[in-house]
């Protein structure tokens, strides 16, 4: 999950309304023989940046998206998520611990340093570091020696991660202290990113000024809270050539005075548009519209932490709940088509959805509902509620999904608005959440194992329901020993279908992109991020 | 005078020193811990926690905490952010915008205010006060968000007369009409007060006195009506360029101008304390300061008022 700002987001495309067009690509304009400037420039929606624009420091999208343009990893996923080596000739591993790095020739960052196996190595040793208190420390875990460079506690005892080698300046080893089998796929994240010597003179002046190996570079200054502008970088050496002079992040604080703005072409790409307009957008926009589905989900989970749904005759309970509720009819009403109903815990685009995972379990069948809702002894009090943020929109299916379980159950239950994102997820993180809750996961990267093994692996990071089950986690330490991704998604399905037995969350919704574009560029596509092709968009002349 | 002055000052002391820890406190009491946030929906890491925790001094306690923000406050120190900008460049780049917007829109409901005031309450029952009187009715009754999203619209989205939103902050010109807005309400006040006082000082003993001497005409409502109509209106105005300040959160988010009250805004969100408490201290100045420029107006309005 990209942090605070996507999650609202998520939740930001769920209210809605819309007209009652078929989903899919937000095809082309009228007028798309245009004739384009090469070197003209795009305004980009974005929100300011949290933190400074460090990789392994940038968790949430204002930052990210930024970060994204000006650096480019060893590898990275293209339009459909599908990987690819960007930075690196190849990534290696026999038996996925022990990986070999291969760096194509002749790259540099934006002031002319040559890009080596030391800058991603010295990178990543600096990102590790506890000392430097990185909020994206974390996707170095895995690698050897990272216990003794990031202690839970105290101070590090190394200061280099032991698995990580220079071989020469194009080649470097990374050994892992067990095997996992999309290592390769993480490494297109923010934190993996490479970064020049200059930085280690001066990393907070390189929060503001950063150097990168991207395909575009800083231009001028980054003037705070009003915008942040890009130039094409001519030396960049990798096959997403900008086929632009560059892009200018706009900072907006209100989404809608960013959609009003582009509705005047004076914006010209908006990744998300505001949920207020989400029933006019196609009308306002016409074929610059775009509604297409990505890599994120919506789902209610439940504190297993807690005595009564601890019980092993309770996931009966949850199953009979989740029948009770009707996925297709909320999504076109409730939800006016602005998302589908799922059927499983994988969202379709993702890389490893098997359609319906989730069974029977998934259908609505109120008669089914009621009766494995006895079977396990019945909600607890017979009553349940459902908390989620008030920000993010969530009413109205938090709403639709208790109504459903009132009338084909007859339990009771009721939303339970929290006033903001922050303050929800700090009770999830406190574990005091006391009944179901909502749940929504954006992909980190486009992997089944992305949905399974970060929300339901024992201990896991965004484990918010404090599952854990012994088979299931052998499982997925299976899958991380595979061979290839597709043995380790194989797997995965496994634990995806046992995990419908168990029913820690319900599966609800997979989530749409609702973007929209002026009509001063085309060729505007979105990737399954919900990130425009920054380097494909073209101005017109 | 000097006293007076001097003990005003003396006041504003206590006055600052409570406001700045009744706001740490309040914002230190807002629900969620604004460091685990950072992470988003990732469980936090604790290592990494407790460091960023120590770097923003979050792990003494309260009063230490506050202790600290005030004798950095004293050396011109604001504290930083959790971008780790300084709040001080915050505030440097916020503070000149809203300066802009809010004497901007003070310009624009002290001139026309006062003169639509004056006007009405002169034509008292005319069409002309009839009319001023349904509009400033129709002003004070709709709220500011309204007010602006409409204007936005009519102007912005259907004749596009202008665009949507402040491109540039700086640009006095861009900020016209969000500063017209944010001056709507308190203009209809203005308005409205002026006009009452104006009928009332109309009837008064030194105004017929004045018309009795056969003063001419404008220096009867240029000396004698102005200035004593003016008193209670000075109070409001320069109650009202405070409020101007602050109350632009509304407006700036509307016309995303890039000023204090979206700062402000974002800061409250994400649970940023220096940042929240650094703008409201000087916020809070703003209107010590202005109400004390009001209390020496007094004195030039009306020479009766004396101050030892």
């Amino acid at each position: 999950m990209r942090g605070a700002k996507s999650a609202v987001w998520v939740a930001g495309a769920i209210t809605v309304a819309m007209t009652a067009t078929a989903c899919g690509g937000g095809g082309s304009s009228s007028d798309d023989n245009a004739a384009v400037d090469p070197n003209g420039t795009y305004t980009y929606y974005n929100t300011e940046p949290q933190n400074t624009l460090i990789p392994s420091n940038t968790n949430e999208t204002g930052g990210g998206y930024i970060v994204k343009n000006l650096f480019r990893g060893l590898v990275d996923f293209d339009e459909k998520g599908k990987l690819r080596n960007m930075a690196a000739e190849s990534v290696e591993s026999p038996d996925n611990k022990v990986f070999t790095v291969k760096l194509k020739q002749g790259w540099t960052f934006h002031n002319g340093e040559p890009m080596t196996a030391a800058s991603f190595v010295d990178a990543w040793n600096w990102g590790a570091n506890a000392k430097n208190a990185q909020l994206n420390s974390s996707w170095f875990a895995d690698i050897k020696g990272y216990d003794a460079v990031h202690p839970e506690k105290g101070d590090p005892s190394a200061d280099k991660l032991e698995g990580l080698k220079i071989v020469n300046d194009n080649e470097f080893t990374i050994e892992l202290s067990h095997p996992v089998s999309t290592f390769k796929e993480r490494l297109f994240y923010d934190a993996f990113f490479p970064l020049p010597k200059s930085f280690y003179k001066d990393p907070k002046g390189f929060g503001e000024h950063p150097v990168g190996n991207g395909p575009y570079m800083q231009d001028g200054d980054w003037q705070h809270k009003v915008e942040f502008k890009t130039k094409k970088f001519d030396a960049y050496k990798g096959e997403d050539k900008p086929k632009n002079g560059g892009v200018i992040f706009k900072f907006y604080n209100k989404d809608d005075a960013a959609y009003n703005d582009l509705v005047s072409d004076k914006l010209d790409v908006m990744f998300q548009v505001p949920t207020s307009v989400m029933n006019q957008y196609k009308n306002d926009l016409g074929d610059r519209a775009v509604d297409q589905m990505y890599g994120g989900n919506t789902n209610i989970a439940f504190p297993l932490y807690q005595e009564e749904w601890a019980k092993p005759e309770k996931a009966k309970v949850r199953q009979g709940l989740s029948l009770a509720i009707d996925r297709e009819t909320i999504a076109k009403t409730a939800l006016k088509g602005s998302k589908d109903a799922a059927d499983g815990w994988t969202p379709k685009v993702v890389e490893g959805y098997q359609p319906n995972s989730c069974g029977e379990f998934c259908k609505f069948d109120p008669a089914k509902a009621k009766e494995l809702i006895k079977a396990g002894g019945g909600v607890p009090g017979n009553k349940i509620t459902i908390t989620y943020n008030v920000d993010g929109g969530h009413k109205e299916w938090v709403d639709a999904v208790c109504n459903d379980i009132r009338q084909n159950t007859g339990v009771e239950c009721v939303g339970d608005p929290k006033p903001t994102f922050q303050q929800v997820r700090a009770d999830i993180t406190e574990k005091k959440m006391t009944s179901a809750f909502r749940m929504a996961w954006v992909q980190d990267f486009p992997n089944i194992s992305n949905f399974i093994a970060e929300q339901y692996r024992t201990g896991a990071g965004a484990n918010d329901m404090a599952f854990s089950d012994k088979g299931l986690d052998d499982l997925m330490k299976q899958a991380d020993e595979a061979k290839t991704v597709e043995d380790s998604n194989k797997i995965y399905h496994q634990v995806e279908a046992k995990l419908a037995e168990q029913m820690p969350s319900i599966p609800l919704f997979f989530d749409h992109t609702k973007a929209g574009y002026s009509k001063k560029v085309k060729n505007v596509k979105f990737d399954t991020f919900r990130q425009a092709i920054w380097t494909e968009v073209e101005v017109k002349k | 005078m000097g006293r007076f002055v001097a003990r005003r000052l003396l006041q504003m002391i206590p006055v600052f020193i409570g406001t700045t820890l009744l706001i740490f406190l309040m914002v230190y009491s807002l629900p969620g811990d604004p460091v685990k946030a950072l992470f988003g929906s990732k469980a936090a890491d604790p290592a990494t926690v407790e460091r960023l925790r120590h770097e923003f001094g979050l792990d003494k306690p309260l009063l230490e905490q506050y202790w600290n923000y005030l004798t950095g406050l004293f050396q011109g120190d604001f504290g930083k952010s959790f971008t780790g900008r300084p709040v001080a460049d915050l505030m440097a780049d916020a503070f000149p915008v809203t300066i802009r917007l809010a004497l901007l829109a003070f310009g624009i409901e002290l001139v026309l205010g006062i003169s639509l005031g004056m006007l009405t309450g002169l034509k008292r029952g005319k069409l002309v006060d009839q009319l001023v009187l349904v509009l400033t009715l129709i002003v004070v009754s709709i709220p500011v968000f309204v007010i602006g999203f409409l204007t936005q619209f009519a102007l912005g989205m259907k004749w596009k007369l202008i665009t949507p939103t402040v491109q540039d902050s700086m640009d006095v010109g861009q900020l016209m009409v969000p500063a017209a807005v944010l001056a709507a309400l308190s203009l209809a006040y203005v308005t409205r007060l002026t006009r009452t006082t104006v009928v009332e000082n109309l009837r008064a003993d030194f105004m017929r006195t004045a018309v009795a001497k056969g003063l001419p005409r404008r220096r009867v409502i240029g000396v004698h009506l102005m200035r004593n109509s003016l008193i209670p209106v000075v109070t409001f105005l320069g109650t009202d360029l405070g409020m101007l300040m602050g109350g632009a959160i509304v407006t700036e988010g509307i016309f995303n101008v890039q000023g204090v009250g979206n700062t402000l805004y974002r800061a409250i969100q994400t649970s940023e304390g220096p940042t929240v408490v650094g703008i409201v201290t000087v916020l809070v100045l703003v209107y010590l300061v202005s109400s004390l420029v009001v209390d020496l107006l007094y004195a030039v309005l009306d020479p009766r008022i004396r101050y030892a």
